[in-house]
């Protein structure tokens, strides 16, 4: 019965190397190569525009959002074309209509915000 | 794996519409904001094209029903079906929506909400509202509503300064929200129970007792929560009033008519079809909760002084009366119930109408003192808004008490005759506030200076025309009663005959 969760024991003895390692080789062969700078920007734990800990209610730009909406919409039609694209000659030509008319659907969502200036960023 | 059963003929009005709906939407991109008439001319064309295609449709299932054939025709492999009684319900829905379209043209330009946005998010909701009335799985049924609620949310937004606008279109996507939630609970419970998503499956696996008794019951009351949350029923009609309030009116109009008659047939099918054999344990609950909304319903809206609040109360306490005829689980109560729903979308729309048509730019007319003395400034309207406020109020020789005796008698059929009577005393209590109206209308001073009714000479013609459709379906009532009851006749002889295969 145990012996059945040895792969789960295997993946977490790997898992914490692949973890740990890195960090201990990192920190072992700096410590005898590199040279010391810091400064608080190279401490920071990453650098993405916004300060890494401040106020969660700042404000930011509301085109992030529309950016970011449309981004999701466009990028879920993918999560449906993948799978469709592997069984396509299963489903046959009713699965390739289909597709095409939920394709021809999202087609007239972009046509709209395209036309709307949604994709203008000034 | 190719569906055998595909048919998608059968769903011409739905596809007629979507396709329209995206070429509404793609043609006003390119029409100048001055000349948004042509895309408002393009809409009320596709909405009658819509109902001329129901119309044969019905036609169609009526003469298959006359030939000894079942009405009901399936499509998309039983997930959709076109039978009599969601062609009439399509019917109401495309009168109710090309009503708010007419009666808010002028409200709409002096405020701004002019917009394409405001055509395709109307057609969406009536496409949402056309798929709950044909939905014959739990899916299609869910899909179809949060299609409608998802194009509503977004249309009460539509004034997009408007912070009462945005306060309440909040308000009502997270109730709404929240309602959606627990009925897809209800429902994923209902498909763990039986194993089935499919209403005519389930009724099936009941009657041959193949399900899971208690998780049955636990998602049948999630279930009548979610539908009670969508009606607007007490205890769960918080959102009502805040949102008819906040939403500009044309769109109250949208929110407080077609949709009324979308969720009937989506109880009808829900509880009535799919969980017929329940019969009497949902009607337990239904009686608690249409109890409770003729008694809060009638009772608050004594003590508004908004017309727009009151006429929210006035809804709760007409979903009340549309329940109680449903809890009788008989085909004379689903009947009433019908016939109850299909009037109140006519009265609705007249009495939205009505409001919309004194208000005008920079002026809302929301509060009952408004129609002080409009006896003065327009008779004839004042005459109209009589007879809503009759209708409303159930007095005889308008439609509305019609509606109301329907579903009166429907109780007393089924041996409830106390209902009856708690229903006609809070009726009674009703028609105090209804009244009410009409006093101020004829017997109070105007205030302030004298404000002729604005709008289109076509709106006051319909409005005109709604308000005497009142009194003459009150005094005919017939035609309309019989036909609405031959197609739930036929739809709950389908779902007996479907089950018995």
């Amino acid at each position: 019965m145990l012996e059945s969760y040895f792969p789960v024991l295997l993946f977490l003895v790997v898992g914490l190397l692949v973890g740990v390692a890195p960090l201990v080789l990192g920190w072992g062969v700096g410590k005898v190569l590199g040279t010391v700078r810091p400064d608080p920007e190279k401490l920071s734990p990453y650098e993405c525009g916004f300060e890494p800990s401040a106020d969660a209610r700042i404000q930011f730009d509301v085109r992030y959002y529309l950016v970011a909406i449309l981004f999701i919409l466009f990028d879920l039609e993918v999560a449906f074309l993948v799978p469709w694209a592997v069984v396509l000659k299963e489903i046959g030509l009713f699965g390739f209509i289909s597709m095409m008319i939920f394709l021809a659907i999202l087609v007239v969502g972009f046509i709209y915000e395209w036309m709307k200036g949604a994709l203008e960023w000034e | 794996m190719i569906p055998t059963s595909l048919n998608a003929w059968v769903a011409t009005p739905e596809i007629f519409l979507l396709c329209s709906a995206c070429i509404v939407l793609l043609f006003d991109l390119f029409v100048s904001d001055a000349r948004k008439q042509v895309t408002y001319l393009l809409t009320l064309l596709v909405l009658a094209l819509t109902a001329v295609l129901t119309i044969q449709s019905l036609q169609q299932g009526l003469a298959l029903s006359a030939s000894g054939v079942s009405a009901a025709r399936f499509a998309f492999n039983h997930m959709y079906v076109a039978d009599p009684v969601a062609d009439f319900a399509k019917l109401g829905m495309l009168l109710g929506v090309a009503l708010v379209l007419i009666y808010g043209r002028s409200y709409a330009i002096d405020r701004g909400i002019f917009k394409g946005e405001l055509f395709t998010l109307t057609l969406f909701s009536l496409l949402g509202m056309m798929v709950m009335a044909s939905a014959t799985n739990f899916l299609t049924l869910y899909v179809g509503l949060e299609l409608l609620s998802l194009a509503i949310y977004a249309l009460v937004a539509l004034p997009r300064g408007n912070v009462r606008a945005s306060e309440a279109a909040m308000k009502y996507f997270v109730l709404g929200a929240l309602a959606s939630g627990m009925l897809l609970y209800g429902l994923s419970m209902l498909y763990g129970a039986t194993g089935s998503l499919d209403v005519y499956e389930v009724s099936a696996r009941i009657a041959q007792a193949q399900f899971n008794p208690m998780l049955l019951t636990f998602g049948m009351v999630f279930v009548v929560t979610g539908i009670g949350f969508k009606l607007g029923a007490v205890p769960f009609h918080m959102w009502v009033p805040d949102v008819y309030e906040g939403s500009p009116t044309l769109l109250a109009q949208l929110i407080g008519s077609a949709p009324k008659l979308a969720a009937f047939v989506f109880v009808l099918r829900l509880l009535g079809e799919a969980m017929g054999q329940f019969g009497p344990l949902w009607g337990e609950m239904l009686k608690y909760i249409a109890i409770l909304s003729l008694v809060i319903g009638n009772l608050a809206a004594i003590a508004q002084t908004n017309i727009k609040r009151m006429l929210a109360y006035s809804t709760i306490s007409h979903m009340g009366f549309l329940l109680l005829g449903v809890m009788t689980h008989s085909e004379i109560g689903y009947a009433a119930a019908f016939f109850y729903a299909m009037t109140y979308v006519i009265t609705a729309a007249a009495s939205f109408g009505l409001i919309m048509l004194l208000s005008r730019n920079g002026f809302e007319c929301e509060n009952i003192a408004d129609f002080k003395g409009l006896n003065k400034r327009s008779p004839w309207f004042a005459g109209m808004m009589l007879m809503v406020m009759f209708s409303m109020a159930g007095i005889p020789a308008f439609v509305g008490f019609f509606a109301k005796l329907s579903v009166l008698r429907a109780l007393v059929d089924s041996g409830l005759t106390w209902l009856a009577v708690v229903a006609i005393v809070f009726s009674l209590i009703g028609a105090f506030y209804y009244l009410r109206v009409v006093k101020v209308m004829y017997f109070d001073e105007p205030e302030g200076e004298l404000l002729a009714p604005a709008g289109e000479l076509d709106a006051k013609l319909l409005l005109s025309l709604n308000c005497l459709l009142l009194l003459v379906l009150g005094v005919f009532p017939n035609q309309l009663l019989t036909s609405l009851s031959h197609a739930v006749n036929l739809t709950m002889a389908g779902s007996a005959g479907m089950m018995l295969q």
